[in-house]
């Protein structure tokens, strides 16, 4: 799954050798067709044909409900609908706001974290290491479900530190009051908090928890096979250990860090289990994928794919973003090699 | 070495914050997990996770896991195979979306796939289509109708809310996990080999099952057994598409949240702790099999 470079001369060396059965290999071709377009094709097309199902008006709607032409009289009935609908898509755009929120504060933490675990353990060699890097990548063996379960069992009513979590106030940290602004657009979920469990810091928790090894894991390998020739080079010429990160270390990895961090963004934006778990249902803490859940209980299919649609467009970004990365990767390397 | 290492600063701090953030966020939470299902005495554990809807939903966990983790054992196989192997229009693209399961969140994932096997859905009609198709097919080659009309009915709703359409969203889940472990491996496979055995005298079949195969085994197998671990702890994909009726269609995460959603903390617990165990039981099988084919690397 790590962007490793491909061996594309040997992989065109093995095409050119496959000189099977002709009959075998239609076979095999159209297995793989069919399977990966009904496994993967169809329901990724199906995403945007739902949300679209009512057509681009309909698409929008769902963001922006229409408003009465100005002047008209309305139905009791009419304005109730009008009503629901603007209830809707403000729910719909609290639930993009705490997504955003939430991965703000859960990419940079783990940034921090896959950095700091990656020095560690790449570029020193102590007892436990190999310990430590499979304890880093625990989180990947997890449930979500599990992942969720075990913040409450921590930190909700019952839980091990549960007297003093769920007396614990405090207030909304996203509130622009501490910069001196009223609560606007994109951060205008006022609030003050108690407990943490069923609040946006329990969906901090669980995010951070299920998306904790990304960074360190794509940066791992790299740090590794770079070994620390040219750290001691820079350290030996006088150089501060901040400056032979900035100007050392960080290029060498900088791709291999924006892959992790596209990875753990990704996943950030669409946890599911671990975030529902401590979520406790409430619309208030829904984020983008358990506002698409409400929809889809309440039977309003086209609402549901319209913001499942934008999180699919998010991981269509995603893809091709990482093989942009991998494509880049794989031609650097080359090039390297090739100056050898 | 060391001597250099330590010529290299930031070790304290880096490792410092590494256990600190590991411990808060992981290993704390953890043992919060142990701490409460170790404080259930032995038979009340035992009667937890012999209740009749748990095990049942334990069963459907492991049954649908392993469906969908042998249906990715041939066709991510096969796939991964053709990419590397063949040249065929779109390949690239293909290859691409491989990894989409990776990318797109679980929720739109069953989302979609819910709507797929509607009775008007785009896939809602494949399962009587293959099986016309496949009845059609005998016939001509006279040998009657072999599958009853019915036969693929789980791939159409309200079918699909049974163990058909877990299994379906199992198999989407863990599809890239077979085929990114064996791909590298036929990639890096020097056809020097083939031909070498082909000038012996091997056909093609044996080629593969005698040259080749054992090559890709032990990738093959650590992809199976990912795809099973990620299919055992599915949630999001899986509940928009099952019925979840309890002891027939509800997975044992969702257990976990229906006791929690009852505050039975410590049924839950027990539950987090069989699902647990299970998938650090794979995970030590995986990494017992990549030392074990390290080491046969180093000895070849």
């Amino acid at each position: 799954m790590a962007g490793a470079p491909l061996a594309s001369t040997s992989a065109t060396l093995n095409r050119r050798a496959a000189n099977g059965n002709p009959r075998v290999r239609a076979l095999l071709i159209a297995l793989t067709i069919g399977f990966l377009s009904i496994f993967i094709l169809a329901p990724l097309v199906n995403v945007f044909a739902q949300a679209f199902a009512k057509g681009l008006d309909g698409y929008l709607a769902v963001f922006w409900p229409p408003s009465p032409p100005e002047g008209a009289t309305l139905g009791v009935i009419q304005q109730r609908k009008l009503a629901e609908a603007a209830v809707q898509s403000e729910r719909t755009w609290s639930a993009i706001r705490l997504t955003l929120a939430v991965a703000a504060v859960v990419v940079p933490l783990n940034i921090v974290f896959g950095l700091a675990a990656a020095w560690a353990t790449t570029k020193f060699r102590f007892r436990g290491r190999a310990l430590l890097v499979s304890l880093i990548d625990l989180p990947f063996s997890v449930s979500p479900v599990v992942a969720g379960l075990v913040f409450v069992l921590l930190l909700g009513r019952n839980g091990v530190f549960g007297d003093w979590a769920t007396h614990l106030s405090w207030p909304d940290p996203f509130s622009l009051r501490w910069v001196g602004f009223d609560a606007g657009f994109p951060l205008d979920f006022e609030r003050d908090f108690t407990g943490v469990i069923f609040t946006p810091l329990a969906i901090v928790m669980a995010s951070i928890f299920v998306t904790f090894p990304f960074v360190a894991r794509s940066l791992t390998p790299l740090m590794e096979s770079q070994g620390t020739d040219e750290e001691l080079a820079a350290l030996s010429l006088g150089a501060s250990g901040w400056r032979t990160f900035w100007k050392i270390t960080a290029p060498n990895v900088k791709w291999a860090l924006l892959y992790g961090v596209i990875l753990c963004t990704a996943r950030a934006f669409g946890e599911f289990g671990a975030v529902s778990v401590v979520s406790g249902h409430i619309d208030v803490n829904d984020t983008m994928p358990l506002r698409i859940e409400k929809l889809w209980n309440e039977y309003n299919n086209q609402a549901a794919f319209t913001v499942a649609s934008v999180l699919t467009l998010l991981a269509v970004f995603t893809l091709v973003a990482k093989t942009a990365i991998e494509w880049k990767t794989a031609r650097d390397h080359a090039t390297a090699e090739g100056k050898q | 070495m060391s001597r250099h290492h330590r010529v290299i600063p930031g070790l304290p701090l880096t490792l410092g914050y590494t256990l600190f953030y590991l411990s808060a966020l992981v290993l704390l939470p953890l043992a919060a997990l142990a701490l409460k299902a170790g404080q259930m005495s032995g038979p009340e554990l035992y009667r937890v996770l012999t209740d009749p809807v748990v095990t049942a939903s334990l069963r459907l966990t492991f049954a649908a896991s392993t469906i969908a983790a042998l249906v990715n054992a041939v066709f991510g196989l096969i796939v991964a195979w053709t990419l590397v192997r063949y040249d065929f229009p779109f390949r690239r693209l293909f290859d691409a979306i491989i990894d989409f399961p990776f990318a797109l969140p679980t929720a739109v994932a069953g989302l979609t796939f819910a709507n797929l096997f509607l009775k008007d859905g785009w896939l809602g009609g494949v399962g009587g289509h293959i099986t016309a198709g496949i009845n059609a097919l005998a016939h001509t080659l006279g040998l009657g109708a072999p599958l009853p009309a019915d036969a693929l009915d789980f791939l159409t709703f309200p079918y699909t809310g049974q163990t058909g359409g877990i299994v379906v969203v199992l198999i989407f889940v863990g599809l890239p996990f077979v085929v990114r472990t064996v791909q590298p491996v036929l990639l890096e496979w020097d056809p020097e080999f083939e031909t070498a055995a082909r000038s012996l005298g091997a056909d093609s079949a044996t080629i593969f099952r005698r040259v080749i195969f054992p090559e890709i085994l032990p990738a093959w197998v650590s992809g199976v057994a990912l795809a099973f671990a990620r299919a055992v702890g599915e949630y999001g994909s899986v509940i928009f598409i099952a019925a979840n009726i309890p002891g027939r269609s509800q997975i044992a995460p969702l257990q976990i949240v229906t006791r929690l959603d009852d505050f039975q903390y410590a049924q839950a617990a027990a539950i987090g702790v069989a699902l647990l165990t299970i998938s650090l039981l794979v995970l030590l099988v995986i990494n017992g099999l990549e030392s074990f084919s390290r080491r046969h690397e180093r000895q070849a």
